[in-house]
């Protein structure tokens, strides 16, 4: 059993009460909703007569079935069924005394992009929320936990939910990255070595000079993606680059307060002697960038590498291998370099914040988009959009062909226009590959970083952007 | 709180849904989310799935075992967004229990909440019982909660559940609102012990 970890300690600082199955009732500290997973969690209160315990704890946004053009954002929306979520969010919002950040403000987002450039997220906290990739808050040293809507009611009606407490698994990755390797590169390096089920029972406390060096922007799209490990939850104890970022931001503390907050980050940090159910060594010392060849985020090597053959893949994951060749239509011992693209994807809560358009801008400066390549840049969130604009990177875009959208899920999950067609191969610096994940079933996605995808979207295939780069 | 039912046993026909690694967006595609209700949810379960690429009816298992009302499923089954719309489209299929060799956690919890008990069994007994079901379609098999384990073919195996599943199912007190709505006072207390919570 873990000991003096973060986790213990922020766990044990947010217990109200053992429950009589022998869960914890634990405090959420910061609720965050959007349209499509609350509108049945407040129906559930209503019928009730249940009013939100906890209303200035929470805060909603909307991100996922909203267009991301101009057009498309004006009300009501064409898609009736996605008018009807919005309204229902803008409505159940305003009835309990709930911050929203709609369309018609420019803080507009992507939760898990929203809450941490808000100073929202923050160390020492419990963060809920009815999507898989709250445990992007993480990244701050707190403990994000996805829920489904039936807990979304819960947080609601009693700011807290009933937990298992997980095992703590440490993931001490070593080495340095190269130029063109990224978070994202990382992350997906630790799935391809610890399984999309290997976290399962876990959560993930990333540490090690690799994760060390990296910035916020970089911890959090390494935290968002422990789900896809099968981690309900990932963090990275606070140090000063997380300070650093969050001083001055809008929810930050300030003055004697700020002072106040630092002590109790300090005081959650992992014990230098903390006991850790396991410790797993992830060697990420001159990685290629990473790239998925299947369909699911284990499904991944590094660029350099062939397609595993069914030899290669573990027995219990040949069946697997075997759907996905077929879905994909690659073949084993082959490079995934000169796989055609015909979309390029940029954006979403793993990729979607400024320093992510900025390495991608690198790529795509002075070059165009492959002429038979639709590529689409969409930022996280309005601010993102914004600073993108203030510092000329959305004209980089556009000049090299990629249109450049508004904020919201869009082509990670298609429930907006923003479809994959039947067929048709998106590189994506999304975080599933999931078989219809990004619109048609017959759709293809690989996964990659920012980078690498604006290298794909210029050479209208799948590419090394190191390569690109020199 | 009244009316939550105790769930110790769940009888009736199974229909195996055989793979590793079924994510929820396979389980209920995310363009069928779009309603403020689940409702319509057993309508859109497998949806893709179980259909070919002309959108005709194909042999998915949920096309075949019709009026089945436990699944029996792999390893990590459940796995990736944590839509309630899964097992919620899942149990207005018509799933009352499910079986399989492990599932993905957030789903396993949404299990909870909607009192659909999740057990797990090794697999070769899962892999036993799946072959079962598809040799015998109309036999009957039980879970039973209480006891951990489950019967078919004449034979009562083991299984496991979740601890704080089986507690709730057994005592009905898997309707958590209920439960912990009684404590806010010690809720309070600790988000006012909180240094990020403003005194209320």
């Amino acid at each position: 059993m873990s000991n003096g970890t973060l986790y213990d300690k922020v766990w044990d600082r947010h217990t109200v009460t053992t429950l009589p199955n022998g869960q914890d009732q634990l405090f959420i500290g910061l609720h965050l909703i959007h349209e499509v997973t609350s509108p049945q969690a407040f129906g559930m209160l209503r019928e009730r007569d249940i009013d939100v315990a906890f209303p200035d704890r929470t805060f909603a946004t909307t991100d996922h079935i909203v267009p991301t053009t101009p057009e498309g954002r004006e009300r009501p929306l064409k898609d009736d069924q996605a008018e009807n979520m919005l309204s229902a969010l803008e409505q159940n919002t305003e009835e309990a005394g709930i911050t929203f950040y709609g369309l018609d403000t420019n803080k507009q987002g992507i939760t898990h992009v929203v809450a941490p450039e808000l100073g929202l997220s923050q160390p020492g906290m419990t963060v809920a929320c009815g999507d898989s990739h709250t445990a992007t808050h993480g990244a701050f040293g707190s403990i994000g936990v996805g829920i489904g809507t039936t807990q979304i009611r819960d947080v609601l009606a009693t700011g807290c939910i009933a937990a298992d407490k997980q095992k703590v698994r440490r993931v001490e990755v070593t080495g340095e990255l190269g130029d063109g390797v990224y978070a994202k590169d990382v992350i997906l390096k630790i799935i391809q070595d610890l399984g999309v089920g290997g976290g399962v029972g876990h959560v993930y406390e990333y540490g090690g000079e690799a994760i060390k060096s990296l910035d916020m922007e970089g911890r959090l799209a390494v935290c968002n993606m422990s789900i896809e490990g099968g981690a309900r939850a990932g963090y990275i104890n606070p140090d000063e680059t997380t300070y650093e970022y969050l001083k001055g931001r809008e929810f930050a503390p300030e003055g004697d307060a700020w002072d106040e907050h630092v002590e109790y980050w300090e005081s959650i940090r992992s014990d230098e002697d903390a006991e850790y159910d396991d410790v797993v060594e992830v060697d990420a010392d001159g990685i290629a960038p990473m790239v998925s060849w299947g369909i699911n985020p284990g499904q991944v090597i590094e660029v350099t590498d062939p397609v595993p053959t069914p030899e290669e893949v573990p027995k219990q994951d040949r069946e697997a291998a075997q759907k996905a060749y077929d879905h994909m239509d690659v073949e084993p011992g082959e490079s995934m370099q000169g796989y055609g693209v015909d979309v390029a994807f940029l954006g979403t809560c793993t990729n979607g914040r400024v320093s992510d358009f900025r390495e991608a801008a690198k790529v795509l400066e002075g070059r165009s988009v492959d002429d038979d390549v639709w590529a689409l840049a969409v930022p996280g969130s309005e601010t993102v959009r914004a600073e993108c604009e203030k510092a000329g990177i959305d004209e980089v875009f556009r000049e090299a062909g990629f249109e450049w959208r508004q904020a919201g899920c869009s082509m990670c999950l298609a429930m907006n226009d923003d479809k994959l067609g039947a067929g048709e191969v998106c590189a994506s610096s999304s975080n599933r590959n999931f078989i219809g994940r990004q619109g048609d079933k017959a759709g293809r996605t690989v996964l990659m970083s920012p980078a690498m995808v604006a290298a794909a979207a210029v050479e209208g295939e799948v590419v090394d952007v190191r390569e690109v780069l020199n | 709180m009244a009316g939550v039912p105790q769930i110790r046993r769940i009888a009736g026909t199974g229909v195996p849904i055989r793979g590793d690694d079924i994510d929820t967006d396979q389980i209920l595609p995310a363009r069928f989310m779009k309603e403020v209700t689940f409702d319509n949810m057993g309508e859109y379960a497998f949806y893709d799935a179980r259909r070919d690429e002309n959108g005709v009816i194909n042999d998915h298992p949920l096309n075949t075992y019709t009026g089945a009302n436990i699944a029996v499923v792999n390893r990590n089954f459940g796995c990736g967004s944590s839509r309630e719309h899964a097992p919620q489209g899942l149990m207005r299929w018509g799933m009352e229990g499910i079986v399989g060799e492990s599932f993905a956690e957030i789903f396993r919890d949404n299990c909870k909440s909607l009192g659909v008990p999740a057990m797990t069994a090794d697999a070769e007994t899962v892999d036993r019982l799946q072959t079962f079901i598809e040799e015998n379609p109309e036999a009957g098999i039980e879970l039973d909660v209480r006891e951990k384990t489950i019967t078919f073919d004449g034979e009562v195996v083991d299984a496991e559940i979740d601890h704080a599943m089986r507690e709730a199912l057994l005592e009905g007190t898997w309707d958590t609102t209920a439960v912990m709505r009684s404590n806010m006072d010690r809720v309070r207390d600790v988000a006012n012990s909180l240094p990020y919570v403003e005194d209320r």
